[in-house]
């Protein structure tokens, strides 16, 4: 049971990771909370479905089409829905709200609300430490951990990277020294995304495909974003390592865990905010007057 | 003996009739009155019966929201609490569900406080997100316990307050009426201000001697009560206190509520739940459109945000009233002088005049 314990959290927390990343990202460059964010990843999933199943292409290139159309088209919503209302974020909000209620019920319309299922990318599985592991779960934990280096190379040795991080901390000062402040956000917007669909990608061979898939991933995503502090990437990180073995520990140890895992996860992030208002990691901000 | 109607009469020409949003008021009460007299199809009142009672629960979420700040992602949990509590209280205890709404709102009311107390030192998007987490805590314990709480199904065969459609009608009519009113002359008082102080400026609200703390426990404490009667008034109309009361999808349609409607207004959201609750049941009633109608709902208040980025009625308010630069108070956009000062309010001033104003 340890040895499920330990795998199952440690899969959980990379899918997490690449989510809560994502959405961390975008919070920090432009303050947009986006509740479409795993919306994104639901359509991904469901990209992937349509382009594997139903038109029969490879694995490797349904899952690089269904990411790359699925950050295009997030690009296009944030120019037409996001962008016009940016300085109203109650206007924001909703928006992105409206934009998941949108998808969910296009894919509802589209697809039917039964529960899909999509092939093992991989077969077989192999034993690690007396568990054995399938190998479907070893590529979500592969891709996720490449996805971070990926996304840690980008920010911390690129000119865009820097960019980025500028615009996160102070955005007038960040615009006064010349950047584009705008395709800054757009490019965040961007790589958050694809974050997000690479997520609904791998993981959609392992949990079943439906409408609705995207609600019980956003509350864990925002307690893991709000546990390890909102806009730090590291804090994101370890957020979700905690929260997936939190999981991982309710379902396997406690009865009728797979009710609670969602409560004892919200109950934590919880008990961290009366300890540290502003997360494991987070910065408390100045009061913007 | 002429003196009260008379009196009555000259009170709503001074008053009410002079700016067309009272006027709009007084026919929308006066309409949602004389419905039943006039239109007491079963249907209908059934529409607006829940109508009404969302209706409190969006009006009670901008207290919290749009005046003090405190945009609460998480209001689901008093509509919830109200709901079972009442439902429980009069199944288990055989007490009369006239007693068992007001136990509702009092237990919602000390949610509102363990909620408050524990987002005290959170603001922004903290808040919000930390919210969203407490009813889904609840969800995950009426799972974990179904033989108290009835698991997926909720409790169900619950009495309803009144026999008759028209009667339940006027009963979650009226509470709304009272409720709202209460609620808007709250948020009008000098209480209000200083919630408006909170949410502008926390730290200088302090700074002048306002315990910010204790209103925001206040808040959250009012706000709560009026969301757990809604929910009291809900499960006993639809006779069945379910998980769906405390779901997020819930929490996510009074946010749209408030803010399409507009924040820090009470009335707002009021407007708002009586144009998108009966528009989406509408919708629903089409065969060939039904399952699209909650996509039609979001494609609705997508569009309508890009042109009203600060929700319905102030946009509405604004194109039928203007201010008068000098004494603040609202005309009628057709008035040439201010009615109270006299001062004129749409200046006629050249534009090289209006480039160089402000200097």
């Amino acid at each position: 049971m340890l040895q499920d314990i330990l795998v199952t959290g440690l899969v959980n927390g990379g899918v997490y990771a690449l989510l809560a990343i994502g959405f961390s990202l975008i919070f920090g460059v432009a303050r947009i909370v986006n509740i479409a964010h795993t919306a994104f990843y639901m359509l991904a999933a469901y990209c992937f479905y349509t382009l594997l199943v139903k038109t029969g292409l490879g694995f490797f290139l349904s899952g690089v089409i269904s990411v790359a159309a699925v950050t295009l088209f997030s690009v296009v919503c944030y120019r037409l829905v996001i962008e016009p209302v940016r300085e109203h974020e109650a206007a924001v909000l909703i928006a992105t709200i409206a934009l998941a209620l949108v998808f969910q019920e296009l894919m509802l319309y589209t697809f039917g609300g039964h529960f899909l299922g999509i092939p093992s990318t991989l077969e077989g599985s192999m034993r690690f430490l007396g568990v054995s592991i399938p190998y479907q779960r070893l590529l979500i934990l592969v891709v996720a951990g490449a996805m971070l280096v990926l996304v840690w190379f980008l920010l911390y040795r690129t000119r865009l990277g820097l960019a980025i991080r500028a615009t996160a901390n102070d955005l007038e000062v960040a615009n006064l020294m010349g950047m584009n402040v705008h395709r800054v956000a757009m490019a965040t917007v961007a790589i958050s995304v694809s974050l997000a669909a690479v997520a609904g990608v791998v993981v959609a061979p392992v949990f079943v495909v439906d409408p609705f898939m995207w609600l019980a991933p956003l509350v864990t995503m925002l307690a893991i974003v709000v546990l390890g502090g909102l806009g730090s990437l590291k804090g994101s990180l370890i957020g979700a390592l905690i929260i997936g073995y939190v999981e991982a520990i309710t379902v396997f140890a406690v009865p009728a865990g797979a009710y609670l895992k969602g409560a004892v996860a919200l109950l934590i992030m919880v008990i961290v905010l009366l300890a540290r208002p502003e997360g494991l990691f987070g910065v408390a901000f100045e009061e913007e007057r | 003996m002429m003196y009260w109607p008379r009196r009555a009469w000259a009170e709503l020409r001074n008053e009410v009739f002079v700016l067309p949003s009272r006027t709009l008021v007084l026919l929308w009460v006066a309409a949602l009155l004389a419905l039943p007299f006039v239109y007491g199809d079963a249907y209908v009142l059934r529409i607006l019966t829940m109508t009404c009672i969302f209706a409190i629960f969006a009006a009670s979420w901008d207290l919290l929201a749009g005046y003090t700040g405190q945009v609460n992602f998480g209001h689901a949990l008093f509509f919830g609490a109200g709901a079972y509590t009442s439902g429980l209280m009069s199944l288990k205890l055989g007490l009369s569900p006239w007693l068992t709404v007001w136990a509702g709102a009092a237990v919602a009311m000390l949610f509102g406080f363990l909620v408050g107390y524990l987002c005290l030192r959170l603001r922004g998007s903290y808040l919000s997100l930390a919210t969203l987490a407490f009813p889904l805590i609840a969800l995950g314990l009426l799972f974990a316990f179904p033989d108290f709480s009835g698991g997926e199904l909720g409790i169900s065969g619950l009495r309803r307050l009144m026999v008759t459609p028209t009667a339940n009608y006027y009963v979650a009519a009226i509470s709304m009426l009272a409720i709202i009113f209460a609620l808007w002359l709250l948020a009008d008082s000098k209480f209000g201000i200083v919630l408006h102080a909170i949410r502008d400026d926390e730290v200088a609200a302090r700074a002048s001697g306002i315990n910010t703390l204790r209103y925001k426990m206040v808040v959250f404490a009012i706000a709560a009560a009026a969301a757990g009667f809604a929910g009291a008034l809900f499960a006993h109309y639809l006779r069945v206190a379910g998980p769906s009361t405390l779901e997020v999808a819930l929490s996510f349609q009074v946010v749209i509520w408030g803010i399409f409607g507009g924040l820090a207004t009470v009335y707002g959201p009021v407007a708002a739940v009586f144009i998108l609750y009966p528009l989406t049941e509408w919708l629903g009633s089409f065969a060939g459109i039904g399952e699209l109608r909650l996509l039609i709902f979001a494609v609705i208040v997508l569009l309508v945000l890009l042109f009203m980025p600060r929700g319905l009625t102030p946009w509405v308010r604004d194109k039928i009233e203007t201010q008068c630069p000098r004494c603040k108070q609202r005309n009628g956009s057709w008035k040439k002088i201010c009615r109270l000062c006299g001062a004129a309010l749409q200046a006629q001033v050249s534009r090289a005049q209006r480039l160089v104003g402000h200097q």
